[in-house]
């Protein structure tokens, strides 16, 4: 019977039309400082105006496995990874969700496309508006993490490639190692302020960014 | 602080990102209206308090956000096993 679920769902592109709405990130209210010649150490920064798509469904639904395969071009994550393609990444998040990356203007077309190729129970959801992506992205990434977070950051413990969604100060985010000295944060809008006082306060010891 | 094994990340994590849920393995009546006021105040409210083992759920709130199953000592504060919804445990008294 699921197999021909097939209940109108409403799939609306989130970007306006009208070119003159002017967009504006979690973060637009804070000065990120000018990557220039004066301050080439800057660790922290965020990746605006991304789309970022839920997928939910069973992990051993082989539609589910390759429609990701065919139209994102990377395979769905096993437990606690990220996998990166061609402008995509793809982040686990439980046993049945994954987090979906992609460029701003590329969401509604994934997404579309993504609804021809499934079948079953599957659910696609964009949180664009609701979350952002913050870079750390320097030699003391690690140790700022350290400072931030319960779970354990070691080379050890996380390698390059995985994902977990953990606490991070007072809050939360996914945090997924994309190589050595370079993280991914992805965290709540309505804690993007927070989060960013936060990280750049950790960063403050270090000299890596301009405060 | 616990550290407590989630079964479905299969990791070790900070308790800070779990939450109790209370008494597990609480079967809903199949028929909730055939039961008198007393047996269904009993199915809602009334709790097992025990003193050693017991097996309840937790939530992996800032993670998985999946549910499952601990038995814990409630003596020592020990955990003895997680596992998921719809297994048995395996420490029973």
């Amino acid at each position: 019977m699921l197999d021909n679920y097939s209940a109108p769902i409403a799939v609306m592109n989130l970007l306006p039309a009208d070119g003159n709405v002017k967009a504006a990130s979690p973060l637009s209210h804070i000065a990120a400082p000018e990557n220039s010649d004066e301050h080439q150490n800057i660790c922290l920064k965020e990746e605006k105006y991304l789309g970022h798509i839920v997928l939910r469904g069973n992990s051993e639904n082989e539609s589910i496995k390759k429609g990701i395969k065919n139209i994102l071009g990377c395979d769905l994550p096993a437990q606690l990874q990220c996998s990166y393609c061609d402008n995509v990444s793809i982040r686990w998040i439980s046993p049945d969700e994954w987090l979906i990356i992609c460029a701003s203007d590329k969401a509604y077309e994934l997404e579309t496309a993504l609804r021809k190729k499934l079948s079953g129970h599957y659910s696609l959801c964009d949180v664009s508006g609701g979350q952002t992506l913050l870079v750390l992205s320097c030699n003391h990434a690690q140790e700022v993490l350290m400072k931030s977070t319960s779970y354990d950051v070691a080379d050890c413990h996380f390698p390059v490639g995985k994902a977990v969604t953990t606490t991070l100060a007072k809050s939360q985010a996914i945090i997924c190692r994309k190589d050595k000295n370079t993280w991914e944060l992805v965290i709540r809008r309505s804690f993007s302020d927070y989060i960013w006082q936060w990280l750049q306060d950790a960063c403050f010891e270090f000299r890596v960014i301009e405060c | 602080m616990f550290s407590i094994y989630c079964p479905h990340c299969c990791e070790y994590r900070e308790e800070e990102e779990f939450h109790v849920v209370g008494e597990a393995h609480i079967a809903r009546p199949i028929d909730p209206e055939a039961l008198t006021d007393e047996e269904w105040a009993n199915y809602l409210y009334m709790r097992k308090n025990p003193r050693g083992l017991h097996h309840e759920q937790w939530l992996h709130a800032i993670g998985c956000r999946k549910f499952f199953n601990v038995t814990r000592d409630t003596v020592s504060y020990e955990i003895k096993e997680s596992y998921k919804i719809g297994e048995l445990p395996s420490c029973v008294e």
